[in-house]
């Protein structure tokens, strides 16, 4: 698969990452050989075989619905860029 | 006092408990030390008042009889580990200034067990790398030089590039790292040290800084395979705060070192023979196979044959999970933040400025293998043929014991000497890989030097769980290898 520069610049928005237009060449070429690079495994049979999550032979564990943490907010904040009577701030969303 | 630095880990505690010298004349000659080497830039955080502070506890309890397991013994903490009110950045801008207000489990059992921490170690940015040339804060330098070319500075491999190191130039008498592919096996080979990757499950992940969370695990790394045995010890246990954390009794790993390996069955992977595999290293591995047969031990040819998928597999796996692990930065409750005129430009600036290249290029890829349309034809392609990795070495293991392979396909190489196609940087990786998509346990120990005086490593891999056998094999090659060599300048 190759990639254009439309496509490149779609990802970046998904992954919100902000990419110069003069950048955009580069990564075209660098994504594009990866790409390639990762393709071989078209090349390996995998019918029937099912797709391995995980190598922890365990079922998720389960706790009770219970209150285990918290009631620290100062913690919780201690290291926002920005914060304000115990909320984060950010810029405004709704005009 | 500087002999204090050459002693294993092993040796310093015993040396403690026969009070031959306190935990505070350990802590300031490996202070003095770390502040020597500042050159090699080991260290993103020295703590040198912490460490005394904790040393002089460990004097106290060390005076009483008591203690833990590592008591006074001077470590170095890979800066993935968060540290409660101690700066952990991860080698990233966007977690320049970032105090974590926890533990991690890992660092905690250490500090419960007595270890002194001295610092926080450099890694390749969020532990994405082979080099730790990846890391917002420059380079680290090895210890180790070629003998044709002294001058020239070598890489320490990656990602934990700043604990290898450390330990390598006796800065610390060991390290913690974390692996995701080969980030503790591949710099220990790089710098002439032991490290063990144990099995997915063994450490708990709490409090480290996610990367790729189905393949991510933190282990230690020493100047031998008994300190190895010892600190895993003092790292390991059930916890439930990570739902991956297996409920496995731990056991005594330094009593697996018995010394004998009579009968037992070593695999040797006829794939892990690329073509273009350097004569130096087929033939390290084949000394290797000779020590095992030496101590009564029995190679046995074995096939992995989905071998030569590992690496693409791994580069859409770690990626897709690392591009939804780091979605977290995004300049609202930590780290770096640059200022926007909306909440996603100022995501998207924030992001831009904070991470580096390769983090960029990794989350990029994941994010593309992980969109609507090329999620099933990348993702669950490289999630099934991962099943068909991890099923040939449960197949191989129906009839070895252990397997035996090169850890890396060559020395450590210089600063800027790679080319600027990540593809051949991700090459470091080919045999220590495979072993973290199947979760097992892996271990790079030193066996022999290069023609350039650069140490070489092999890798022992084991069944999930056993890391016993695999220390215990790893005793026997250390003995027989008799690797002594040292960076020049602190031979002895």
């Amino acid at each position: 698969m190759s990639l254009d520069k439309a496509t490149v610049k779609n990802i970046a928005n998904l992954a919100r990452l902000e990419v110069r237009d003069d950048e955009l060449e580069h990564l075209v070429g660098e994504l594009s050989n990866i790409l390639q690079f990762v393709e071989q495994l078209a090349e390996v049979n995998t019918d029937g075989v099912a797709p391995m999550t995980s190598v922890a032979h365990m079922e998720l564990p389960r706790r009770a619905d219970e209150v285990t943490d918290g009631n620290y907010p100062d913690k919780v904040l201690a290291n926002a860029p920005e914060c304000h009577d115990g909320f984060f701030l950010v810029p405004k969303v709704v005009e | 006092m500087t002999e204090l630095t050459k002693l294993t880990l092993a040796a310093a505690r015993d040396g403690l408990k026969a009070k031959n010298f306190t935990a505070v004349e350990l802590a300031n000659a490996h202070i003095a030390a770390m502040e020597k080497a500042r050159g090699l830039n080991a260290f993103v955080t020295e703590t040198p008042e912490l460490a005394l502070e904790r040393a002089k506890l460990s004097d106290a309890k060390i005076a009483k009889g008591a203690g833990g397991a590592m008591e006074g013994l001077p470590i170095g903490m890979k800066d993935l580990f968060c540290t409660e009110g101690v700066p952990s950045t991860a080698c990233s801008k966007i977690l320049e200034g970032f105090v974590p207000p926890y533990e991690s489990t890992v660092s905690a059992n250490l500090k419960k067990a007595g270890a002194v921490v001295l610092g926080k170690t450099a890694l390749d940015e969020f532990a994405m790398g082979s080099s730790n040339m990846t890391s917002a804060f420059g380079p680290v330098i090895n210890p180790w030089k070629r003998k044709s070319d002294p001058a020239a500075q070598l890489v320490p491999g990656g990602s934990s590039g700043g604990s290898a190191a450390a330990v390598a130039a006796r800065l610390v008498l060991a390290a913690t790292g974390t692996d995701t592919g080969g980030s503790i096996r591949q710099p220990a080979a790089f710098c002439g040290l032991v490290g063990i990757k144990p099995t997915y499950g063994r450490c708990s992940r709490w409090g480290i800084i996610a990367f790729a969370s189905s393949l991510d695990q933190a282990g230690p790394m020493t100047r031998t395979v008994r300190d190895a045995a010892s600190m895993l010890g003092s790292m390991v246990g059930y916890d439930p705060k990570d739902s991956t954390s297996a409920q496995v009794a731990v056991p005594d790993f330094e009593a697996a070192l018995s010394g004998d390996i009579r009968g037992l069955k070593v695999g040797i992977p006829r794939e892990y023979r690329p073509d273009g595999l350097s004569d130096e290293i087929s033939k390290l591995w084949e000394d290797g196979i000779a020590m095992l047969k030496a101590a009564g031990a029995t190679p046995v040819d074995i096939s992995l044959p989905h071998t030569k998928y590992a690496l693409p597999t791994y580069y859409i796996v770690a990626p897709a999970e690392c591009s939804s692990n780091l979605a977290r930065y995004d300049g609202v409750r930590y780290g770096l933040r640059v200022e926007g005129k909306t909440l996603d430009e100022m995501y998207a600036k924030t992001r831009a400025a904070g991470f580096g290249k390769e983090v960029r290029r990794r989350i990029l890829i994941g994010t593309y293998v992980l969109s609507a349309g090329y999620y099933d034809a990348y993702y669950i392609k490289a999630q099934k043929v991962r099943r068909l990795i991890a099923d040939d070495f449960a197949k191989a293991f129906q009839s070895v014991d252990v397997i035996l392979t090169p850890t890396a396909p060559s020395p450590a190489f210089g600063i800027g000497e790679t080319d600027d196609n990540p593809v051949t940087m991700w090459l470091n990786d080919v045999f220590t890989i495979p072993t973290s998509l199947a979760g097992l346990p892996g271990l790079s120990l030193p066996t022999g030097l290069s023609s350039d005086g650069l140490p070489l490593g092999l890798q022992l891999i084991g069944r999930p769980f056993d890391e016993e056998t695999v220390l215990k094999v790893a005793d026997v090659m250390e003995k027989a290898a008799g690797f002594s060599a040292a960076p020049s300048g602190l031979e002895g």
